[in-house]
């Protein structure tokens, strides 16, 4: 009987996914986010985007009518963190495309390389994930997981993507959404950890020889020297380029840079511990340039400085270990509530690609360790929207913003609730995937 | 460092002796008795009592559990933390003279932070690089007792056996990711040599059990000679250690299945058996349990037909399935992941716990002493303040053998103290730095 279901309700989404087509959900309890709820209204999508909201709606000519009577509608979900479109199976080199070779690769565009076909698209797509940061190297490894590379600064430009589509191009809603900065760090490479923790850093003169603390320091100002230095040179080359100074010569490196001097585009930083973010912070400051913070950890030895600045965070997984042995077994937990307590605006992302169906219950986890429910939405749908440049046409149910909406049976936090429906751009799409399909497939085997 | 963290730990021991108590007014989750409203009486380390209304002994110590929910303590039927060092011997393809009891580690912090995510007992197992790996068996988090403290008393032990990608990578050193050199290739490299591994160990095992047999049957003349790998063997053989199987696709469940066949002897658990809702059918007909991931997927190319369904659909066709976790963080909510199967496979809420409660209980062949509530059983209990298959629930107290071992009000209460003691060590040891260098402090030894 569900697999027939099934079958019927993939050939209606399918029939259904024509571009530009009318729908009316009804009789739903609307969740704008932005706004209070809305119960027992219609949403109208009409050329992609949310045409109307309201109690009183005529369903225009021809709409295809989805009544929502005891459901509720939402805006899609985004996740700030993933390699979505880039990576297949992470641990097999052949089908993942992030982590290129060279230290400076602001060139580079994920959103080319961003395989619509992906199986994750499908499997993400069911749990209300819509849209995604899709990052060249996510993880901060730099140089590629496969080694191969030198310490790698700049990874290349995060695009935003839809989770459907047929082509890139499609599914592209901004190509350079961000550039990716793995910022210096001390000992480790930004990643969790490392072999010179704050603490040892803090009783630091005497433990140095022990813990290779005077090496560590002098790579890292090296470092960070190089760093500075790209970013001059990508300055003065934006001069030259003003000037169309004679001999002016095209570099495809620095030309990416310019949108980021301009203020245009962010940049992504990988930066874990306070004292890096520090760094970070006043590095932003010097060059002039508007930064977000991925994956911070000490958030609350580093949150008032941030929020003094106005620079977001995205959070990578909530249910994560501490850091430090001695650090509350619920550190990670807590450490989104510490930063709304701070002022600090966020968002939070998955960092792997087999995490991304999980995003809505990484914020669950967050609301149980204190950060209030609404804050836990918003980081997954409008302050994303915001922090990514799209705040106008993403992140909530409004007029006049894209169709991206799911229909759950209850708070799409809650691991028990189902999607019912999912509309991108508009677009219904099929709650079918690879596994839902082997899971038919096996079921009904004798 | 390691000062400082045995001090702190310190302030978390639990009282070493087990009192009567009555964790009162809780919905109460037996898993083998339904749901109810009521109280439990925990006496000598047992549960004495379970009802609506219970008889409260005078000198019961009560827990007032209104609007909290009460279940087993959570068993992980497949852990690597409280293993100090490597848990791979894979310098050979069959290692199965080597035990994980000789490298508790009863300090580990992940048995804190496990306890805190209400596991109360955890299968401890070898590592999956070859064929046959070491001998296993299960502990209880019984945090602040010593190595020996926190064995299960009486359970089965068991060894770990290998199947698929990882054992056979050893045999393909070029086949490695580019720049982690070459090493010496080690047979097998491909799952026709993992089962031949697999079949040749057993044939000499058979051998050498017979060589025994016949001595012991009028034990004269000269024994034969003990032979350590293949002593484990023969328990395996004689049905006093269970083989709990790595594996992952159903071609090698298949495989293994039938070479126990073969032999005669029983695969207690297949672990991990992402395909394993593909021959669901053989796997029940053998006995065999499963013991699963509730979503994790396309980490690697074995794991790419993984399906969330995986629990539910073996479930269905009559295999005992439990939800693990081979994961120090993941193990810290195994209760969410089981509300997985709920969502995903539509499990109830009993089916569900059970995947982390009875079930493992069951494949570890202690369900007589844990893994539900019932009169007679370990008191080892986990509170709840929400239901306790939601993200948004959070662990209150947990009991092992009627001793608290984690309370979550005293655990925040006693940061301060912590943190004081903390920067007391820090402080003293600045001082000492400024002091410049003096003798080495001798350190512990043993």
């Amino acid at each position: 009987m569900r697999p027939i279901l099934k079958l019927i309700a993939g050939v209606v989404a399918c029939g259904a996914a024509l571009a530009g087509e009318t729908i009316v959900i009804r009789n739903a309890d609307v969740y704008p986010v932005t706004a209070p709820v809305m119960k027992g209204v219609a949403v109208v999508i009409q050329d992609g985007k949310i045409a109307e909201i309201g109690a009183k709606v005529v369903p225009p000519k021809g709409a295809r009518i989805v009544d929502a009577k005891g459901l509720r509608v939402y805006p899609g979900l985004i996740d700030s963190g993933t390699e979505l479109g880039l990576s297949e199976v992470s641990s097999t080199r052949e089908t993942v495309d992030t982590g290129e070779l060279g230290e400076f690769m602001p060139q580079l565009r994920a959103l080319s390389a961003v395989n619509p076909e992906s199986e994750h698209f499908g499997v993400v797509r069911v749990n209300g994930i819509t849209s995604a940061m899709a990052f060249p190297s996510s993880g901060g490894g730099g140089g590629g997981r496969f080694g191969g590379g030198d310490r790698q600064f700049i990874s290349g430009q995060a695009a935003l993507i839809h989770t459907d589509g047929w082509t890139w191009e499609d599914m592209a809603i901004e190509r350079t959404a961000a550039v990716h900065l793995i910022f210096p760090s001390l000992g480790g490479r930004g990643g969790r950890g490392g072999p010179v923790p704050d603490s040892v850093l803090e009783i630091a003169p005497g433990t140095a020889a022990a813990t290779g603390f005077s090496a560590a320091k002098r790579q890292y100002d090296q470092q960070l020297a190089k760093v500075n230095e790209f970013f001059d040179q990508a300055r003065q080359y934006q001069k030259e380029r003003a000037a169309n100074a004679p001999g002016f010569k095209r570099d495809l490196k620095l030309d990416a840079m310019i949108p980021v001097l301009e203020g245009k585009v962010p940049v992504a930083v990988s930066a874990s511990r306070a004292s890096v973010i520090r760094d970070a912070i006043a590095f932003a400051d010097k060059q002039h340039i508007r930064i977000v913070i991925l994956q911070p950890h000490d958030i609350s030895k580093i949150a008032a400085e941030l929020k003094a600045k106005n620079i977001p965070v995205v959070f990578g997984r909530v249910l994560a270990l501490p850091d430090q042995e001695d650090d509350s077994y619920d550190s990670a937990f807590t450490a989104p509530a510490e930063a709304y307590k701070a002022g600090v605006k966020f968002a939070f992302g998955t960092f792997s690609n087999e995490f991304v169906r999980n995003l809505p219950y990484q914020a669950a986890t967050a609301v149980a360790f204190g950060l209030p429910y609404e804050e836990a939405l918003k980081a997954i749908t409008i302050n994303p929207a915001q922090i990514w440049g799209h705040g106008n046409d993403l992140g909530s149910v409004e007029n006049g913003k894209l169709a991206d909406l799911l229909v759950t049976d209850g708070d799409p936090l809650e691991i028990q609730t189902q999607v019912k429906h999912v509309f991108i751009k508009g677009k219904e799409v099929p709650l079918v995937n690879k596994q839902t399909r082997l899971e038919e497939k096996y079921m009904s085997r004798q | 460092m390691k000062k400082i963290l045995f001090v702190v730990s310190v302030a978390v021991l639990p009282a070493a002796f087990a009192e009567t108590y009555v964790l009162q007014n809780a919905t109460i989750m037996t898993v083998a008795k339904g749901t109810l409203k009521g109280s439990i009486v925990v006496r000598d380390g047992k549960i004495a009592e379970v009802g609506e209304k219970v008889m409260v002994p005078a000198d019961a110590k009560i827990i007032d559990a209104s609007n909290q929910y009460i279940i087993p303590g959570i068993i992980d039927c497949h852990s690597h933390i409280a293993a100090d060092g490597g848990i791979n011997e894979g310098s050979v393809s069959v290692s199965s003279m080597v035990d994980i009891k000789d490298v508790i580690n009863p300090e580990d912090i992940a048995i804190y932070r496990a306890l805190a995510g209400g596991v109360t007992t955890a299968n401890i197992l070898h590592g999956s690089a070859n064929s046959i790996g070491g001998k296993t068996l299960p502990l209880k988090m019984r945090w602040g007792k010593d190595a020996p403290g926190m064995i299960f008393e009486g359970a089965t032990p068991g060894i770990k056996f290998a199947l698929g990608e990882n054992p056979k990578r050893a045999g393909n050193p070029t086949g490695r990711a580019i720049n982690a050199g070459a090493q010496p290739a080690r047979y097998p490299a491909t799952r026709m040599g993992v089962e031949d591994v697999i079949r040749e160990a057993f044939v000499e095992a058979k051998a050498y059990k017979a060589e025994w047999d016949a001595w012991e049957a009028n034990k004269t003349g000269i024994p034969p000679r003990k032979d350590l790998k293949l002593e484990a063997l023969k328990e395996v053989l004689e049905g006093r250690r269970y083989v709990h199987a790595h594996c992952y696709r159903a071609d090698e469940i298949l495989m293994l299945l039938r070479v126990a066949d073969e032999f005669g002897f029983k695969i207690r658990t297949l672990q991990h058996v992402l395909e394993g809702y593909k021959v669901a059918k053989e796997i029940a007909a053998h006995g065999a349990g499963a013991s699963t991931f509730s979503d994790w997927w396309s980490y690697k190319m074995e794991a790419f037909d993984a399906i969330p369904y995986n629990a539910t659909i073996m479930m269905r066709k009559g295999v005992v399935v439990s939800i693990n976790s081979d994961d120090a963080e993941q193990m810290r909510h195994l209760n969410i992941e089981a509300g997985k199967a709920m969502k995903y496979g539509g499990a109830t809420e009993t089916e569900a716990l059970a995947m982390v409660t009875l079930n493992p209980a069951k494949q570890l062949g202690i369900d007589n002493r844990v893994g539900s509530i019932e009169v007679g059983k370990d008191a080892d209990l986990v509170i709840y303040d929400k239901f306790p298959l939601s993200d948004y629930a959070k662990v209150q107290k947990v009991l092992i053998d009627g001793t608290i071992y984690f309370d979550r009000d005293n655990e925040v209460t006693g940061r301060p103290l912590k943190q004081a003691e903390k920067q007391k060590l820090i402080d003293k040891e600045k001082q000492n730095q400024q002091r410049g260098p003096q003798t080495p402090p001798t350190r512990r030894q043993g």
